[in-house]
């Protein structure tokens, strides 16, 4: 292969400037109306940065192996206008096509620049489809990438949204649970419980499990180290709310609540959170209320 | 995939104070949250403190890791010393031949995500472990 | 610096703990620490460990000790200002330090020694009258 005439690096360099102009048109007249997308000067850039890598890429790798470093600048150009258009509400099929839509315009050339030799001509044109079916595949992982990552953003920012602790009374914290508790939800609730305790300087948390149709083995034993991690901070926290289902599993887990403070409703917690703070919740008469008024 | 690396002597209980500076340096240079900085570095003290009391001194590599988008910090301690008979024993929560509480192994275990010992018998140990962002 | 000063506030001693403690610095500071409540008739201990970025299974253990050998000493410890990171890491170790008393910083801390005291103050007089 290596001894073989390459024609694409060839063709990318002589035609360069008549690619850019035709390949750009195409990307033009395939813009969907009504959709902002970008700048056509920015469009223009993003052809000529792309074509530049391709024309030295191909020039320097007879393999035509895209993993391979020679090809790393034409990945990361690639990468890089996957992120933009993407940003600009293009789909991962635009995006493909991007890359596809230049085959036409390669094709083209190398007909009239080799279409008398057949052979080489069904080469080449073999060898230019290898690489831009490969390219185009490369910017749809790009595109599933950048998909991945908004979800996992947005499940973060869900995880945090999902985590309200809240202040019942001065220096008392309630977090209530709401949902299915799993490993990694219990674990950054009861991070952001402990932070909430420093920052707020509560000295009583109360965490509420109403909500919470069931909990495994994991969920408990992180709901246990909360409750140990808070203690060592010097809080106290008690669980509330512990549905008849869930305290058998605990029983049937094996699970050790050991000195666990806990109490049926959330009203009990705070009762006892009052109590501890040396509180109390008096009942008042209209006439008294006057009274006190006046 | 290793993208750096360090190795440092593990002498004095000195040695250990500025292993987990570095340790927590690399950490947060790897992006890794506070809990798993303080995760690793917790564990680096117990190891790093094994080396030096059980195996009468070593060293300690520092790797910041990198293997499909995912970053993390592996630390390899080794010493020449005597060796644990009984891996499964010295693995155990509160064994101990030291004096101390016997969380070192299991603990620095539960604080990693790789957890990979080796030690032979008047050969020394080697224990390795990895924690990802 | 080989040890950690230990302030004393009227009945209490107060150690903030500001650095990294290696394990000859803990076990100096737990001799200092016995030496100092003797010396100077202390009832109680804070020991403020809110600069510390860990806590690993020595000083576990060194406050441990600090804490029994106090309350031998007729002094109650109270640590104080563990941060959450250190804390759930702490409990991920396998340690609780169950013998071990603690409070959000040194107000709260002073406040539980204070309560501490003046409950053994009041049934000690209840039975033996006022001893102050």
């Amino acid at each position: 292969m290596a001894d073989q005439e390459r024609i694409l690096p060839e063709l990318l360099s002589k035609h360069q400037t008549q690619i850019l102009e035709s390949w750009s048109a195409e990307q033009l007249r395939n813009r969907r109306p009504g959709k902002a997308g970008i700048s056509e000067e920015d469009l223009r850039g993003q052809c000529r940065d792309f074509l530049n890598a391709l024309q030295e890429a191909s020039q320097d790798d007879p393999s035509d192996d895209l993993q391979s470093p020679i090809w790393e600048r034409a990945r990361d150009i690639l990468t890089d206008i996957s992120r933009e258009q993407s940003k600009h509400g293009a789909s991962p099929s635009d995006i493909a096509t991007f890359v596809f839509s230049l085959k036409q315009i390669l094709f083209q050339l190398l007909q009239t620049e080799i279409g008398k030799r057949p052979e080489v001509f069904a080469r080449e044109i073999w060898t230019t489809t290898l690489i831009l079916d490969r390219l185009g595949l490369f910017t749809t992982q790009v595109a599933l990438k950048i998909r991945e990552e908004v979800i996992a953003r947005q499940q973060s920012e869900m995880l945090e949204l999902s985590t309200p602790v809240v202040k019942l009374w001065d220096g008392v914290l309630a977090l209530p649970l709401i949902g299915t508790l799993d490993s990694e939800r219990t674990q950054v609730v009861m991070e952001s419980l402990l932070e909430e305790i420093v920052r707020t300087g509560a000295g009583i948390a109360i965490i509420d499990i109403t909500g919470v149709p069931t909990v495994d083995t994991l969920v408990a034993q992180h709901l246990l180290k909360t409750v140990a991690a808070a203690r060592l901070m010097g809080a106290e926290c008690i669980i509330s709310g512990i549905r008849p289902q869930i305290a058998a599993t605990i029983v049937h887990l094996g699970v050790d609540l050991g000195d666990v403070s806990t109490k049926a409703t959330l009203a009990d917690a705070f009762a006892i959170a009052l109590r501890r703070n040396n509180l109390v919740v008096t009942r008042t008469t209209p006439a008294a209320r006057r009274q006190s008024a006046e | 995939m290793a993208i750096r690396s360090e190795s440092l002597p593990i002498l004095s209980s000195e040695d250990v104070v500025t292993v987990r500076r570095r340790v927590r340096a690399m950490a947060i240079e790897q992006g890794l949250k506070l809990i798993d900085q303080t995760k690793i570095i917790t564990a680096t003290s117990e190891l790093a403190r094994n080396t030096f009391v059980f195996g009468g001194g070593g060293t300690v590599l520092l790797e910041a890791l990198e293997s499909g988008g995912r970053y993390g910090v592996r630390l390899t301690f080794e010493d020449r010393g005597p060796g644990i008979a009984d891996l499964t024993l010295a693995m155990k929560d509160g064994y101990t031949t030291g004096g101390g509480l016997g969380l070192g192994l299991s603990g620095a275990k539960r604080l990693s995500n790789e957890f990979e010992i080796d030690s032979r018998l008047g050969e020394g140990t080697r224990v390795t472990i990895t924690r990802w962002r | 610096m080989d040890r950690i000063p230990i302030l004393k506030l009227g009945d209490f001693l107060l150690v903030t703990v500001q650095v990294d403690m290696h394990d000859r610095l803990a076990m100096n500071l737990q001799e200092d620490l016995t030496d100092k409540i003797v010396s100077a008739h202390a009832r109680g201990v804070l020991i403020d460990i809110s600069a510390l970025d860990m806590v690993d299974s020595f000083i576990g253990r060194m406050l441990g000790n600090i804490a029994s050998m106090s309350r031998i000493l007729d002094a109650e410890t109270v640590v104080v200002g563990m941060r959450p990171a250190v804390a759930i890491t702490l409990v991920e170790l396998g340690l609780s330090l169950p013998g071990v008393r603690t409070a959000l910083n040194v107000e709260r801390g002073m406040e539980m020694l204070r309560a501490t005291i003046s409950v053994y103050a009041a049934e000690y007089s209840e039975y033996h009258g006022d001893p102050f």
